[in-house]
């Protein structure tokens, strides 16, 4: 599960967001860090690193039901991948795709009335069928997680330090200042100037940047192997939220740490992630290399997410997917994105597409008919609607 | 419809002209009384216009004074300094009658399509409000409601219903059947998709198009994805710690842009496409944005600027036009984009929070925090 | 141009189409259920909730009708206020143990709760006495909810001096003991009878809603929807009313419910004082308080006012629960 080698392209499909003038310049570019040496790269962030390849955490067959007044909801509906060491899969969903519910599943934070099955392995373990003693041992140290909005997931009568070092403690015994300064060491690692002072800050004196940042340091700070960030950035500005990307990845290779990225955001995944996992209703739809996900999607709502996103070249109107997601308590026979796909036919409405592998075998859609994706030069063409087909 | 009923002097260059917004929040301190101990700006002078049947997008991070600065035009803030004409007719100065008159020129939608609906109205009277408060609904009120249902989008038969039973998509197409309810000519759009998923925002940006091409509307629309607001956009501006940085075209404020923080902005936001992310250069800001109750002298970006000089602190940059109505508040405006992303590498290398950290990095990292500590007014990268 | 016209024109725009048939297709169970539906029916799953009601509806009825009341005859053969011969000092005829254990069997008897010093039926007594203190919580639920939510909603929604003037006025109130007040108060109206009374305790039992409606209306305010209200020009009456209010019902209902329980133990206790209500009238707790030295050898004198103060206490307050729990949507949620 390599990367594929990140020489600037010839063609950049989309076009930057700066327009022509700039892209030229991209190309063009190379940074000069003094404090590295001389040697060139034509990115600092042109590699999101190399995957490892130890197997880390490997997720098989994993459902999830909420029993409610109205039914059974089912969230999670069969959701399979695994994860190598160094390793970013991001997983894409609008809401109701079951994306948070999966990865709370695998960090054993769903409510007690939820129902799990499927098998979770951790280096081969089977988190399901551990007791609850070894799952909290577990949780925390060796597979972490990063909450969207740090504000409400830290405690705001105790000092970033405590909290920090609690952390650390829960999971080894140590004197309190070795605990201390390890929380010390990892918020400089996080990039908090005068680390030492902030120790005893509360977290409602950082702004909302440096709080992902004491969150990033909590997730990692007993060196993690899995970490789970969910939405990290969402309620971020997008300057910060670039530093914040940054530091997870640099945080990552530091620790060896494989990560695993959800958002709604494309364009994060796309910069950050090896490889793609999109959810519609509870399923993965598609699973496989983000390039080629996002440049040869094998199923039609991928191929709609990305149409329905405003490009900088393209300047007519946006193709949005009509309708809405099914409900989870009463799922339509066959395949649930077929009310709203533009491809379906009879055999979408009675059978459920398996996610299968599609033209490569490590690219699985679930689709009938990812054929026809495969076969047109634009699948988000599909989406065009009624009205700009009439123009 | 007729026009409104405002009185309006007989010529006006701009269909809503603001000149020098400022809007002040007392700050309270605790204590029985709560006397007022400080004032935060979350605008501070803004000036801007909008003509008929365009869209200005405002685009700018948190704390920039955006969304206060729409709700300021509208009057749901009262300013505290400031002009904002409507058809030339000052709005600050207003009666409450005639400002009441003048809502129905000038409406807004709102961001949150699950807060924007009274929970407890159905649909057609959350929309057929408007109507019944400036006493329009007596003649046939349910009919126009009805047309506005069909206008957005949605079916009139689902008037009945109640906001919790549509989804995220079809309430903030609700919100703007409410606000059209008036036949304004001007939209404050205050971030109107940014809660929805993606697909769904697609159409009803689509919708905003066309209701603009239909009922010629001008539309104000805040907004923080730069992407969509590239799409809808006639002209731009962009705006930081409440004051506006930069304004111009669409094409110009993107293809060209020339304030430092238009170029950060536009080089940190991700775009969906792989090989593009992988590959380009960004710039990195170092630190958050600053706090508006204490903004830093002169220049307010200066402290996350890699340009800044002694000018930028002493003296506060006016706009300048650079040509076409190209606007920039910069000593120091940026004319060759490469090179820029150079030198802001190498200034955050110095500050070294964005880079790596080699032993050598480290060391060079302490004395360059204490350095910038110092003479930065304490401001660089850390601010709490 | 109408606005009929002008969608014809566009053409539908957004391609959006008639969503909501589709979403019927799909299986999707947007069914049109009103919120307060949703909150009935939580009601009504709430067991405890739901047994209290039934025996709080009995305990009421059995009460009114049983001696009748306000001039309407009841069926019970005794009234409560005639004295009579007092048959075996007054001990109480029912009995419910059954023969097969001992006892003897099911009778209801002559004077099922006993009689009391001057021979009354204390049946009829204790129903009377039920009326009374029902009467009277229910009124001071009244009364106190009224003025509670017209002072937190002037705080709450006009802020400034008039939030300031009144909340001070609220927190002396709060610090003034309750039970010295409605004392004083009662010493004074007393005697002028129950319905009085209720009214002069609901004037000091306010101040807990008056708080908790000044909190909903301080976040309500803020809310977009009422933005929105005032960016169409809506004047702050239509805003009070038409939009905060409603919105409020539940945690008005909660607090008016629990305002009741405390208002049923509150007159116990003044009545036991003898600051409530006065002969020859009677209440609950003036009962309690009448026999109270009766405890050791005529129990029935103490335990059957009791057990109905209990009753009532507990039940309204089940009630309570099962409207907060049923009112609060945030149970059950489920995070996409």
């Amino acid at each position: 599960m390599t990367v594929p080698p990140t020489t600037p392209p010839d063609d950049v499909p989309g076009g930057s967001i700066y327009g022509p003038a700039a892209e030229q310049a991209t190309e063009l570019f190379q940074v000069y860090e003094p404090s590295e040496g001389a040697e060139l790269a034509p990115s600092r962030r042109s590699s999101v690193g190399s995957v490892g390849s130890v197997e880390v955490l490997k997720v098989e067959n994993l459902t999830v039901g909420f029993p409610t007044e109205d039914g059974l909801v089912r969230a999670v509906r069969g959701v399979s991948y695994t994860l190598h060491e160094r390793e970013v899969l991001g997983i894409v969903g609008e809401s109701g795709s079951g994306k948070s519910v999966s990865s709370m599943a695998v960090m054993g934070l769903l409510p007690k009335g939820a129902r799990i099955t499927g098998n979770i392995s951790f280096r081969g373990r089977n988190i399901l069928s551990m007791s609850k003693q070894e799952q909290r041992s577990l949780r925390g140290r060796k597979i972490a997680m990063i909450f969207q909005d740090p504000m409400t997931a830290m405690n705001p009568v105790y000092t970033v330090g405590f909290q920090l070092a609690e952390a650390v403690l829960s999971h080894e015994v140590m004197p309190k200042k070795a605990a201390m300064a390890r929380a010390e060491e990892m918020l400089g690692l996080v990039g908090i100037p005068q680390p030492k002072e902030r120790l005893n800050s509360y977290p409602h004196e950082f702004s909302g940047g440096m709080r992902q940042r004491v969150m990033i340091a909590m997730a990692v700070i007993n060196n993690p192997d899995v970490i789970i960030a969910d939405e990290p950035t969402t309620a971020l500005d997008v300057t910060v939220q670039a530093q914040i990307l940054e530091k997870l990845i640099e945080v990552k290779d530091a620790f060896n740490a494989a990560i695993v990225l959800i958002t709604h955001d494309l364009g994060v995944v796309a910069g950050m992630a090896h490889r793609t996992l999109v959810m519609y209703a509870g399923r993965p739809v598609e699973l496989g290399n983000t390039e080629d996900v996002f440049y040869s999607p094998r199923m039609p709502y991928t191929a709609g997410l990305l149409g329905s996103i405003p490009s900088a070249g393209d300047t007519g109107r946006l193709r949005p997917i009509t309708g809405a997601p099914p409900s989870l308590i009463n799922l339509p026979d066959g395949c649930p994105f077929s009310p709203r796909c533009p491809l379906v036919t009879d055999v979408c409405r009675t059978v459920e597409p398996e996610l299968a592998p599609t033209d490569a075998p490590d690219h699985l859609g679930a689709c009938h008919h990812w054929d026809r994706l495969a076969a047109a030069p634009d699948p988000t063409a599909f989406f065009r609607t009624e009205s700009e087909a009439r123009r | 419809m007729s026009a409104p009923t405002v009185p309006s002097p007989p010529s006006y260059e701009h269909l809503l002209d603001v000149h020098d917004l400022v809007m002040e929040f007392p700050v309270k301190g605790g204590g029985i009384f709560r006397k007022v101990v400080g004032k935060v700006q979350a605008v501070s002078g803004v000036t801007m216009h909008l003509d008929a049947g365009e869209t200005l997008g405002v685009v700018g991070e948190s704390g920039c004074g955006k969304s206060t600065t729409g709700r300021a035009i509208l009057q749901l803030h009262k300013p505290t300094s400031g002009s904002v004409k409507l058809r030339g007719a000052e709005l600050t100065t207003m009666s409450n009658e005639d400002l009441r008159a003048v809502r129905r020129n000038l409406q807004i939608v709102f961001q949150d399509p699950y807060a924007s609906l009274n929970p407890k109205m159905p649909v057609n009277d959350i929309i057929g409000e408007a109507l019944k408060i400036h006493g329009l609904w007596e003649q046939d009120g349910l009919d126009r409601v009805a047309g506005l249902l069909k206008l957005v989008g949605l079916s009139p038969e689902h008037g009945n219903r109640y906001p919790h039973e549509f989804s995220g998509g079809q309430r903030q197409r609700i919100g703007i059947a409410r606000a059209l309810a008036l036949e304004p000519e001007v939209l404050i759009l205050d971030e109107p998709v940014s809660a929805l998923d993606v697909s769904v925002q697609a159409g009803v940006v689509n919708l905003l198009e066309d209701l603009q091409d239909t009922l010629g509307l001008a539309y104000f629309f805040i907004a923080h994805d730069l992407s969509i607001v590239r799409h809808i956009s006639d002209r731009i501006a962009v705006m930081y710690l409440g004051k506006i940085v930069e304004t111009g075209s669409r094409d110009a404020v993107y293809g060209d842009p020339k304030h430092p923080y238009t170029v950060a902005l536009l080089s940190a936001a991700p775009e969906a496409d792989p090989h593009s992310e992988r590959s380009r250069e960004r710039i990195m800001l170092t630190g958050d944005v600053p706090s508006p109750l204490n903004p830093p002298s002169g220049c307010r970006f200066r402290t996350r600027c890699w340009k800044a000089q002694d000018l930028c602190a002493a003296e506060e940059p006016p706009p300048i036009d650079h040509g076409g109505g190209h606007l920039v508040a910069c000593h120091f405006p940026v004319t060759d984009i490469s090179a820029e992303t150079a030198s802001a590498a190498i200034h955050a290398a110095k500050l070294g929070s964005s880079s790596p950290e080699s032993p050598a990095a480290a060391a060079s990292r302490e004395t360059a925090a204490a350095a910038a500590r110092d003479s930065g007014g304490g401001l660089s990268g850390g601010e709490g | 141009m109408s606005t009929e016209e002008k969608a014809a024109a566009a053409g539908e725009g957004s391609g959006a189409g008639p969503v909501e048939a589709s979403t019927a297709a799909q299986g999707l169970n947007i069914v049109a259920r009103t919120q307060g539906q949703l909150v009935r029916r939580r009601f009504f799953r709430h067991r405890g909730a739901m047994i209290s009601l039934t025996i709080l509806v009995l305990v009421i009825l059995l009460a009114y009708t049983s001696i009748g009341f306000a001039g309407i005859p009841g069926w019970w053969i005794w009234n409560y206020s005639t004295p009579g011969k007092v048959i075996n000092r007054g001990a109480p005829t029912l009995s419910v143990w059954p023969t097969f254990l001992g006892g003897d069997g099911f009778a209801i008897g002559l004077h099922p709760f006993g009689q009391d010093d001057l021979g009354r039926d204390y049946f009829a007594l204790t129903m009377r006495g039920a009326q009374i203190s029902i009467l009277i919580a229910f009124v001071v639920g009244i009364v106190g909810t009224l003025i509670g939510a017209i002072i937190g909603a002037m705080a709450g929604f006009y802020r400034g001096w008039v939030e300031s003037v009144l909340m001070r006025f609220t927190d002396v109130m709060i610090t003034i003991p309750i039970l010295v007040i409605a004392a004083v108060l009662g010493q004074k109206f007393g005697g002028a009878g129950p319905l009085v009374l209720a009214i002069v305790i609901g004037l000091v039992l306010w101040t807990a809603l008056a708080r908790l409606i000044r909190g909903e209306f301080l976040s309500l305010r803020e809310k977009e929807f009422v933005e929105a209200a005032r960016a169409l020009g809506a004047k702050p009456t239509r805003i009070i009313f038409r939009h905060i209010l409603p919105n409020t019902v539940g945690v008005i209902t909660v607090a008016a419910t629990l305002l009741i329980a405390s208002a049923i133990l509150l007159e116990t206790a003044l009545s036991y004082l003898g600051f409530g209500v006065r002969a020859p009238d009677t209440s609950l707790g003036l009962l309690v308080s009448s026999y109270q030295n009766a405890f050791a050898t005529r129990p029935w004198l103490f335990w059957w006012p009791g057990l109905f103060i209990i009753t009532i206490a507990l039940t309204v307050n089940f009630i309570g629960d099962g409207l907060r729990d049923a009112f609060d949507p945030r149970q059950n949620r489920v995070r996409a």
